[in-house]
């Protein structure tokens, strides 16, 4: 707590040597109790707080960055797992990070409460007498009046302090003041706040839930469990928060620089537009429908949730038919963006077919070839679009039970018969084109091109309450730093008055408050102010 | 669809006339250090005509903002946009405002003597915008679209000039105290030393510098909750320890230590000092080390 030097009994009391040797228990607790509430250690622990939020900057976190994650234990195998029993992967809930602010929230705690309750009964006491020497006080100032001048000085300061928005009381000849209680209340009200801050994100944290779905145009998807490609729940979820409302990915539009020379391919702006059937209540079966566009600063407000846009990319439609002619996989398949100019990978699995086969592959929206022969994309719109595959024939590893993912090819049992040294050249095809698979796999056709949205349905109860105590906590520390605190006194002399004024804490102007005070007593200019400041 | 224009070749206009802002801050810087030089010399006459050298240098300080003050705003122009978006435009934009707020202080307070500071420092980003975080006027990627980037960065840049000024007092303050200073026969450190007699009262410069940082300080508290706000809509979460908003909790935590500190018995003065430094180079790191190497959401430094 900042405002105030003499608040921390422990620290401005000068520090008593522990006379008895045999502590009781409860000598023991309150000594500890004080160390823990003492300014110092408040300050070390911020400074603790600080130096240990470092590693959560340098290492990746399994909250905001699980692929780095993994992939630091891929290049790291020795030294990972290591860092991982520190935590070093969950910094901002490990348990040392949780030690630090746990403490420095009960050393707050105790330093806030005490102060509350003295700040409460200083708010309803009257300002301190004078000093028996004004002299002594960090600004004063003795004027020279007339005798009828003095005799009236009194009540003047008093009417004059009053209206300048002090606390004025009057004993005889003395007047006694003091303003800028908000300074306190500020100083109090932002480290209150602070444990509302706390609390809300622990709570709300608690209750929210997130979940994340890949959504090709003409698709929908509905809100529960089973809808999402992934789920994060908080520590206190319930299934049931979940309203199931369904929503359909009716057109994605990107819009892409085309004409500015310097900005070619940057992308201007991202459109879903969405219809959802939200059904109106548990017994009732009536949907009610919604439809909206979603952005990325625009996400769209659903029941006991927000929609975000989170990413985007193309979703080729492709037809593969075994050598007969039949089916054997078609849909639009989300290949995930791999460069800004939108060079994309995707995953094609055939499983139910005589020889299980796979397909990793490329699509270029606006191809070119470099000298290499390698290609690439060289804008993001599909001016061009071209498709190429490479074609492993083996065991998909599906049939296991385990999950897997989808956008990636486990080809460590699997022979590849197009493209790499397979010795057949990967196969190119153009929208629309159909081509023959190595082999006697079949034929793919690259039917379409749709568009993916990354939806993100997102639900933190905390995130208003955290809003409303960090905007007090900014209230209030704007107040305990700007509010200057400060009492003046004024009192009859035998030649005319004195004035003077004591701050608490910083307070830029305290002489030049003198100095007006006297000026406007005595109705002339005063100069005479003593400015020794500490 | 959404259409923009953007203007590269007002922009290279609004490059060269920051490069001549250069030359007159270098004038400024230049004149500061002679000024401070004679100050210290021994001789009384030289003493004398420094203040002249003094006037000169804010003359030529105020030019230099001014120029500079018009590429930024021709920047903005060029962008179609505000010119804080990248690193070059938030270091053109943010050396201007620090700069600013100097001539506005100096109205207000006697703070002529950490001119040569400012005027040096200035050039200092100035020319690093230029060399290395040059790019060519861009559109905004749809993250950033949003008037939050009006607000938040804006601010930041405002707390960060703030701090600025108020680090520039603590070295002041560090060096004025320093023992080895004090205790040293080099003659380089006796011109120092006479340099820094010249400079405000260690308890000025601490109480200066401390209502520069508790500014400072507000702003970046609202610099923080604006992230936040802006994060809840953008990434669908109001906080993620994304690198980002790790180094603005760090910073901030550092000088709410400060503000502590300047409570604690034995923590006011040096160690306070030293904390707002420590502070200020947290905010440099902040700027350069993480957006340039770290890996995190916050990717804007519009370099490859």
């Amino acid at each position: 707590m900042p405002s105030s030097q003499q608040s921390r009994p422990s620290l401005d009391a000068p520090e008593q040597p522990i006379n008895s040797p045999t502590l009781s228990v409860a000598g023991w607790s309150r000594w500890i109790w004080r160390q823990i509430t003492s300014m110092r250690t408040a300050l070390l622990l911020l400074l603790m707080l600080a130096v240990a939020a470092v590693p959560g900057s340098v290492f990746p976190q399994r909250s905001a960055d699980p692929n780095g994650v993994t992939q630091y234990f891929d290049n790291n195998p020795q030294l990972a797992p290591v860092l991982d029993a520190i935590q070093l992967f969950d910094v901002y809930t490990s348990a040392w990070f949780s030690a630090i602010y746990i403490l420095l929230f009960i050393s707050l705690i105790g330093c806030v409460v005490p102060r509350t309750l003295v700040h409460a009964k200083a708010l309803r006491s009257a300002p301190p007498a004078a000093p028996r020497l004004f002299s002594r006080m960090p600004a004063s100032l003795k004027v020279k009046t007339t005798k009828a001048q003095s005799a009236k000085v009194a009540e003047q300061a008093q009417v004059l302090l009053k209206k300048q928005g002090y606390r004025v009381v009057r004993t005889g000849d003395a007047v006694s003041a003091e303003r800028g209680y908000l300074r306190e209340t500020g100083n109090l009200v932002f480290h209150l706040s602070l444990i509302g801050v706390l609390l809300a994100v622990g709570i709300g944290g608690g209750q929210s839930y997130s979940g994340q779905r890949v959504l090709v145009e003409g698709e929908t998807f509905v809100n529960n469990l089973a809808g999402f490609d992934s789920f994060a729940p908080g520590t206190f979820f319930k299934e049931e928060q979940l309203v199931p409302f369904s929503v359909t990915l009716d057109k994605f539009e990107v819009d892409f620089d085309f004409v500015n020379q310097t900005n070619i391919g940057t992308p201007l702006d991202f459109r879903a537009s969405v219809s959802a059937l939200i059904p109106q209540s548990a017994q009732n079966s009536t949907l009610a429908k919604k439809t909206g566009v979603i952005r990325v600063n625009e996400p769209l407000a659903m029941p006991g949730s927000n929609i975000y846009l989170t990413g985007n990319g193309y979703a080729p439609e492709i037809t593969i038919r075994d050598k007969k002619g039949n089916i054997t996989y078609s849909g639009a398949t989300a290949f995930l963006p791999q460069s800004a100019k939108y060079t994309s990978l995707g995953v094609i699995k055939v499983p139910d077919v005589e020889k299980q086969f796979g397909i990793i592959s490329f699509f270029y929206p606006t191809v070119a070839e470099l000298d290499t022969g390698a290609l690439t994309s060289l804008y993001p719109a599909p001016i061009d679009p071209l498709l190429t595959m490479n074609v492993y024939v083996g065991d998909l590893g599906l049939d296991g039970g385990s999950p897997k993912n989808v956008y990636a090819l486990d080809t460590s049992a699997m022979t590849q018969v197009a493209g790499g040294k397979s010795g057949v050249k990967g196969l190119r095809l153009q929208l629309g084109e159909t081509v023959k698979l190595p082999g006697d796999l079949g034929t793919v056709t690259f039917d379409s091109l749709k568009r993916f949205a990354s939806l993100d349905v997102s639900y933190n109860p905390g995130g208003f309450w955290v809003l409303v105590f960090a905007l007090m906590a900014l209230g209030g520390v704007t107040l305990s730093l700007l509010v200057p605190r400060r009492r003046v006194w004024v009192r009859k002399t035998e030649t005319g008055f004195e004035v003077a004024a004591l701050a608490r804490g910083d307070d830029p102007i305290l002489e030049k408050v003198v100095a007006e005070v006297a000026e406007a007593l005595s109705g002339k200019t005063t100069k005479t102010t003593k400015s020794e400041s500490k | 669809m959404t259409s923009i224009a953007l203007n590269p070749e007002l922009a290279s206009i609004s490059r060269l006339i920051i490069q001549g802002s250069m030359l007159f801050y270098s004038a400024a810087f230049l004149s500061f250090v002679f000024h401070l030089s004679r100050l210290a010399s021994t001789k009384k006459s030289l003493r004398q005509a420094a203040t002249k050298l003094e006037r000169a240098g804010i003359v030529l300080l105020a030019i230099a903002a001014v120029i500079h003050g018009s590429g930024v705003v021709l920047r903005g122009i060029a962008a179609s946009r505000v010119p804080w978006a990248n690193m070059y435009e938030f270091s053109i934009t943010g050396s201007f405002i620090v700069v600013v707020i100097f001539l506005i202080a100096l109205f207000i307070k006697d703070i002529r003597l950490i001119a040569t500071f400012v005027s040096g420092f200035t050039l200092l980003i100035l020319g690093s915008a230029d060399v290395v975080f040059w790019v060519n006027v861009k559109s905004l990627m749809p993250a950033l679209q949003s008037y939050w980037l009006v607000i938040h960065v804006l601010v930041a840049v405002l707390a960060t000039a703030f701090f600025n000024i108020a680090a520039a007092l603590s070295i002041a303050y560090i060096f004025k105290t320093a023992k080895w200073v004090e205790n040293s026969k080099l003659k380089f450190v006796a011109l120092l030393k006479r340099i820094l007699g010249l400079f405000p009262s260690i308890e000025k410069l601490e109480s200066l510098a401390y209502r520069f940082n508790i500014i400072g300080f507000i702003l970046w508290s609202f610099t923080l909750i604006a992230g936040a706000i802006w994060a809840e809509r953008a990434w669908h979460r109001y906080w993620g320890w994304d690198t980002k908003e790790v180094w603005t909790f760090i910073i901030w935590t550092i000088y709410a230590g400060y503000l502590h500190a300047n409570a604690t018995r034995g923590w006011s003065g040096k160690r306070s000092a030293w904390l707002a430094i420590i502070g200020f180079v947290a905010i440099l790191f902040n700027f350069t080390v993480v957006n340039l190497f770290f890996k995190g959401l916050h990717v804007y430094s519009g370099l490859k």
